[in-house]
């Protein structure tokens, strides 16, 4: 059994922030000067294998953020509500999945919800200054105030996890209880696991945890467990066990091999800048024709020739080049 | 309907290039009308749609213009207003199309034009074959405009999440997100060539202000036009109207 997180002292002076603003690797929308020193970084690792579907985990987080969702309905299947939403930030996810090696039906429950990428897609495709930050130990976190609402983290996010909230106008996903972890508490859904499928701690004491973990499973013929932990996406700070690493979609779609969309990283990469100096260049040539060309002004003659025409007295006739045809066929 | 040429030879059409309103009055100097004050509302409400949609969409396009939002009450207002901005120059410039686009129909004037359009920036103008209301650069912004604005308003609804968010995958939505872009930092671009040229070329802005021009800038810049012009006088249209 993994060390479970002590409950906190309830001394007034124990409550010190462990990370704040000053702990900021990443800020959408702006630079910041990263600490000189980055805090441990934190994981929460979900052991799909240990995992009853209990949905403690949800519940726990709704309590947790005070949340309330919707009434829905039962469609017949495990999974409710049947997506994230803007008050859902994880979710059981439910397969029945039959193995082809044994024909054994298999019962897979992922806990769906925010992966903490150390590379976040979501951050990067943000427009809105602050609106979603990184703290140096790893959480990813939107920070409501800035957020504009315009859902550009749901296409930089390469796990389908933001949702907009109809309510506010601004994006929600899980915060890794960044709340309860900068005074030293694990996360909600962690704490209210009764299986210990979810474990919080550092990203190597969960590391650490993992390869215990899959060591065991494979001891019972699990040949290909494995640590989920995406290096497509610089690895993440939620990861998880999998019976079946080898196949991670077979577990409610959960991406083979994440990484922020080429279309994403050109949008806000490449497009940008050739976007501004395409823009700049058209806007400087506009000037620098002026500057060096002059104003094209009409003439005295010009004002003249158009009263003679409109006098019906004599004007040069149309030119007649190659390419300067006249189709009325006027003649002078 | 017909009109009669100035030397008499029977035209037995209006011009495609010739708009209803568009008149020569005489006098020192001469005086033509370009664009009725229908069509001049049009274009500002038209012109205005497009500024604003350019601010606000320049604002959420890089952060260093971000700040922009606060001409639109911050970034919450600049998200929920840009795309009904969108709506109004969609339908704003559907209304400029139905009006310009006969006179901007190819001409076989426009590859001559377009050949000597390297004369007409070097200020060589006398070296350009004569054209009807617009020249091959102005139907080229015309035709760019066109093409540009039906391509960001599809691609506009696809990421207008408030009300369409359900009817296309994430991935559609990054494809659209970066046609927007793509397409918006074009339509800046020819946005930019439109305003230049009505800046560099003198007497221009009158047509879109008080709705005519001179008639030295017609006979400088829209010879045929003006021609045709003069050789249907009276307007043929006048009397059975």
């Amino acid at each position: 059994m993994f060390p479970p997180i002590p409950n906190p002292s309830v001394s007034p002076d124990a409550a010190v922030q462990r990370f704040g603003e000053k702990d900021l690797i990443r800020r959408s929308a702006s630079t910041v000067t990263p600490p000189a020193e980055r805090l441990t970084e934190v994981a929460k690792l979900i052991d799909v294998t240990k995992c009853i579907g209990c949905k403690a985990c949800q519940a726990a987080c709704l309590e947790w953020n005070n949340l309330t969702e919707e009434i829905g309905f039962n469609h017949g299947v495990y999974e409710n509500p049947m997506d994230l939403t803007p008050d859902t930030f994880t979710l059981m996810r439910f397969t029945e999945w039959v193995n082809p090696e044994t024909e054994n039906l298999e019962w897979l429950i992922r806990k769906d919800g925010c992966m903490h990428c150390e590379d976040p897609g979501c951050l990067k495709a943000c427009p809105a200054p602050g609106a979603i930050v990184q703290y140096s130990n790893g959480i990813v976190d939107f920070q409501h105030e800035n957020c504009i609402g315009c859902g550009y983290c749901i296409k930089g996010c390469p796990f389908n996890i933001p949702r907009i909230s109809r309510v506010d106008h601004t994006a929600y996903k899980c915060t890794l209880c960044s709340d309860r972890v900068a005074v030293g508490q694990g996360p909600a859904c962690q704490k209210a696991c009764p299986t210990q499928a979810i474990v919080f701690g550092t990203k190597q004491e969960m590391k650490d945890w993992a390869d215990f973990r899959i060591k065991d499973l494979k001891s019972r013929g699990f040949e290909n467990a494995g640590l989920y932990d995406p290096q497509g996406v610089g690895g993440t700070h939620v990861m998880y066990v999998l019976h079946h690493a080898d196949t991670p979609s077979i577990y409610a779609g959960l991406p083979d091999d994440p990484r922020i969309s080429p279309l994403v990283d050109a949008w806000k990469g490449v497009t940008k800048y050739v976007g501004l100096a395409v823009m700049g260049v058209a806007a400087a040539a506009g000037v620098l024709h002026y500057v060096v060309a002059g104003p094209n002004k009409v003439t005295k003659e010009d004002e003249e020739n158009a009263e003679k025409l409109t006098e019906g007295k004599g004007v040069p006739p149309p030119a007649s080049g190659p390419g300067s045809a006249d189709r009325e066929g006027r003649a002078p | 309907m017909t009109g009669t040429t100035r030397d008499g030879a029977p035209s037995t059409e209006t011009p495609n290039d010739v708009e209803p309103g568009d008149a020569v009055r005489p006098g020192h100097p001469v005086h033509v009308k370009r664009y009725t004050i229908g069509a001049r509302i049009n274009h500002w409400i038209t012109a205005t749609s497009l500024v604003l949609l350019a601010l606000s969409g320049l604002a959420l396009f890089t952060p260093k213009l971000f700040f922009l939002t606060s001409l639109f009450g911050g970034g919450q207002w600049t998200r929920t207003i840009h795309p009904w901005i969108g709506v109004v120059l969609f339908f704003s410039f559907a209304l400029l199309f139905i009006r310009f686009f006969r006179a901007n129909l190819p001409a076989r004037e426009d590859v001559d034009w377009v050949a000597h359009s390297a004369d007409l920036l070097a200020g060589h103008e006398e070296k350009m074959p004569e054209v009807g209301k617009y020249n091959a650069g102005q139907k080229g912004v015309f035709w760019a405009m066109s093409v540009l604005i039906i391509v960001l308003i599809a691609s506009g609804i696809v990421i207008w999440d408030q009300y369409f968010f359900d009817l296309t995958t994430i991935e559609q939505k990054r494809v659209a997100v970066l046609v927007h872009a793509v397409a918006a930092v074009v339509i800046i671009c020819v946005w930019i060539i439109h305003v230049y040229a009505a800046i560099w070329v003198k007497g221009t802005i009158g047509a879109m202000t008080k709705g005519e021009v001179t008639g030295g800038w017609a006979w400088r810049h829209h010879r045929k036009w003006l021609r045709e012009l003069v050789g249907r006088k009276p307007p043929p249209r006048a009397p059975a109207e």
